[in-house]
């Protein structure tokens, strides 16, 4: 297989030698002299010195006979064009592009780009694990130590299908409103029923926000 | 998109002649290149990104420019306007004439000034060399 890369930075420098490692053949485009050298020094002579945007560049990378082309430079705007050059008007049949800006994961398939990789994405989908989904935000700070509240109710809670007058609410708290899954609201009675993925808004004093927390998220 | 001479320019006919002009550019000191009857908005920000095209309205313009000094920049923005924001009119400056050839046809209204200042200044060689025969 011949893939070309486009940036020559520390994500094409070890994509391009991983690739190399598979054994197949691959080409780095950088624009920056020292770059190029570091590449050549180590990999040999798999690089070339120029725009990877530029149609007459690309033209001498052998764009033309490419299996993939991978643009991994760390700018969007780059990495986007080369990727929609080299498809247009190279035919080039699966382009992947390194995306620095996660939101632009849309446009860049609206575009035709076969495959984004995101390291910002990925990094906030381990972080977002870590991190409890279900927690209490505050909304607004209240007088005499009261805040409004607002916490989703998982679909496993306990509180599932119970209504209001059933809770046990910490003391002095109450529910004015409850948004559900559709983003409807409810202005709850005693017998309204709590349901899966309902926004439960609360007051509360602070040191029972833990308590609210555990009565409307544990099984 | 840009307000660097062109953008600047542009912006004040745009106002002479009585559209609602919004321009946008990283740099607050680009402003200073605005004629002084511009009466539009003016905002700081990054073209290529989505939350700030959405954030000075975008998806209300009947028209969307593109004349910053990076061609990509430029052809990624407007693409966003087009394609994301649903705008009808998007111009974009491309200097490479091979990307603003390819760009066309892929839908973009394009403008390569270097093909266009070329053949002006070879038109211009031409006519004074003609007189002069003549």
């Amino acid at each position: 297989m011949y893939v070309i890369v486009v940036g020559g930075g520390k994500v094409g420098y070890y994509l391009a030698r991983e690739i190399l490692r598979e054994g197949h053949e691959v080409l780095v485009i950088e624009q920056d002299a020292s770059k190029c050298e570091r590449i050549a020094e180590e990999l040999g002579d798999v690089v070339l010195r120029g725009d990877g945007c530029e149609a007459t560049t690309m033209e001498v990378a052998g764009f033309g006979r490419a299996d993939m082309a991978i643009a991994v430079t760390g700018d969007d705007e780059d990495n986007l064009v080369s990727c929609q050059v080299a498809k247009a008007m190279f035919n080039v049949p699966r382009t992947v592009a390194r995306l620095n800006n996660p939101k632009n994961q849309e446009i860049f398939r609206l575009l035709g780009i076969d495959t984004t990789v995101s390291a910002t994405a990925a990094i906030l989908a381990q972080i977002e694990q870590e991190l409890p989904t279900h927690i209490v935000i505050p909304l607004i700070k209240l007088a005499g130590g009261l805040e409004l509240v607002g916490v989703k109710v998982p679909a496993e809670a306990g509180v599932v299908g119970k209504r209001v007058r059933d809770l046990l609410l910490p003391h002095g708290s109450l529910i004015p409103l409850i948004v559900g899954q559709d983003g409807a609201p409810r202005i709850p009675t005693g017998d309204t029923t709590v349901q899966a993925e309902d926004e439960i808004v609360a007051v509360t004093s602070t040191e029972n926000e833990e308590a609210l927390r555990i009565i409307m998220t544990q099984p | 998109m840009g307000c660097g001479r062109v953008g600047a320019t542009l912006a004040g006919m745009l106002t002479t002649e009585g559209h609602e002009v919004t321009i946008l550019d990283t740099r607050a000191d680009s402003f200073r290149r605005l004629p002084t009857g511009f009466n539009g908005k003016k905002h700081i920000g990054n073209g290529i990104d989505q939350d700030v095209l959405a954030r000075i309205g975008v998806g209300d313009a009947d028209a969307f420019i593109a004349v910053t000094q990076g061609d990509n920049r430029n052809v990624m923005a407007t693409q966003m306007a087009k394609h994301i924001f649903g705008v009808k009119r998007a111009l974009c400056r491309i200097y490479d004439p091979i990307r603003e050839e390819m760009y066309r046809d892929l839908g973009l209204e394009t403008i390569s000034p270097t093909i266009i200042g070329a053949t002006m200044l070879r038109d211009q060689l031409n006519a004074q060399h003609s007189e002069e025969g003549g």
